[in-house]
């Protein structure tokens, strides 16, 4: 195939993500204008960060009043994955100049990942940056409009269509998948257990807490494991 | 707004910009390592993989088992029940699409039950 060809076929496996990817913009846009964001910094946000569930977790802090640098912390823990994505896909990347890499990097999240790393999988002539170039384009511009849509109409979408609810929904669909064996189980069980038992955390901790506890279990049961 | 408006503003760019560095830094940082490092090592290749299901299980279950902030484990929790069905379709399809779509017909259906 050519180049333009995986750069199209990018774009077409992207497709199926956009149900879910534009009402979660939407959602962003619509929190950061409750929290007192204006337009221009809720779509900068969402350019800037492309992490809708960090954006989501920092909006709520804001809205709490926490502490700058605690909101800014949360969010970087709540993308802390995607320090494992860009290591199970930097090999995908070798050859492309540093300056692709530097690019590419930006728009490493949930799906684009999940997406490219499944194609390269399946077939080893794809041309790596094109199609990740065609995955990355119809995600980060879907998402960066949905967050602008959710701007320009979000008062006018009644809350009985409970969009909000397609970002849990999104994130279980990757949940699921990443339990694959007993560490990670522990890991998904700790992390979601301390969350609900952390909502009442002085200074909103709870997320971090719930993460570094949830990967502290699985390292413990992994190590326990390899020692048995 | 507030009379600390212009200050809050600025609270928001800072937030908004550390958010940006922070997470581009966990974005790139394998990929333009890779290449001075042969191979990420398998201990440190294990132990991100346990990142992804300990961030996202603190994303979902509160979104499903509180409701106003308060523990809500019963069949009267919508969302609860929608979570649960559309985990089963994760966990059977491995597929965002039918999960969401899943997920939000059942959210919608129980709503129209009294």
């Amino acid at each position: 195939m050519t180049e333009r060809e995986d750069f199209v076929s990018g774009v077409r496996d992207s497709l199926p993500t956009l149900p879910a990817n534009v009402p979660f913009g939407f959602v962003v846009g619509v929190a950061a204008l409750q929290a007192g964001f204006s337009g221009v910094q809720a779509v900068s946000m969402s350019v800037l960060v492309f992490g809708g569930a960090s954006q989501l977790a920092a909006i709520e802090l804001l809205q709490k009043g926490s502490p700058a640098l605690i909101v800014v912390l949360t969010a970087v823990v709540v993308n802390l994955r995607y320090t494992m994505y860009s290591a199970a896909i930097a090999p995908h990347f070798r050859r492309f100049s540093e300056r692709w890499r530097l690019v590419c990097a930006q728009f490493v999240v949930d799906t684009t990942f999940a997406l490219a790393v499944t194609e390269y999988e399946r077939d080893e002539d794809t041309d790596r940056l094109a199609y990740y170039l065609g995955v990355s384009l119809a995600i980060y511009v879907s998402f960066v409009a949905g967050t602008a849509g959710g701007v320009l109409l979000g008062d006018r979408i009644p809350d009985g269509f409970q969009l909000e609810f397609a970002v849990p929904l999104l994130f279980l669909a990757l949940l699921v998948p990443s339990i694959a064996d007993e560490p990670t189980a522990v890991a998904a069980a700790v992390g979601g257990f301390v969350a609900v038992a952390a909502v009442g955390v002085p200074m909103n901790l709870g997320i971090i807490v719930a993460a570094l506890s949830g990967v502290s279990a699985g390292f413990v049961v992994n190590h326990w494991r390899g020692s048995r | 707004m507030t009379p600390a408006a212009g200050l809050g503003s600025v609270r928001l760019w800072l937030v908004v910009v550390g958010a940006a560095v922070g997470s581009y830094v966990l974005r790139v940082s394998f990929i333009t390592l890779f290449g001075r490092v042969d191979e990420v090592p398998p201990r440190v290749k294990t132990t991100l993989s346990l990142v992804p299901p300990a961030v996202l299980a603190a994303l979902v279950v509160p979104e499903l088992v509180l409701a106003d902030g308060a523990l809500a484990l019963t069949l009267g929790n919508d969302r609860l029940i929608a979570g649960a069905v559309a985990a089963v379709v994760a966990w059977r399809t491995e597929d965002m699409l039918p999960t969401v779509v899943v997920g939000m017909a059942v959210l919608y259906a129980l709503a129209l039950v009294p």
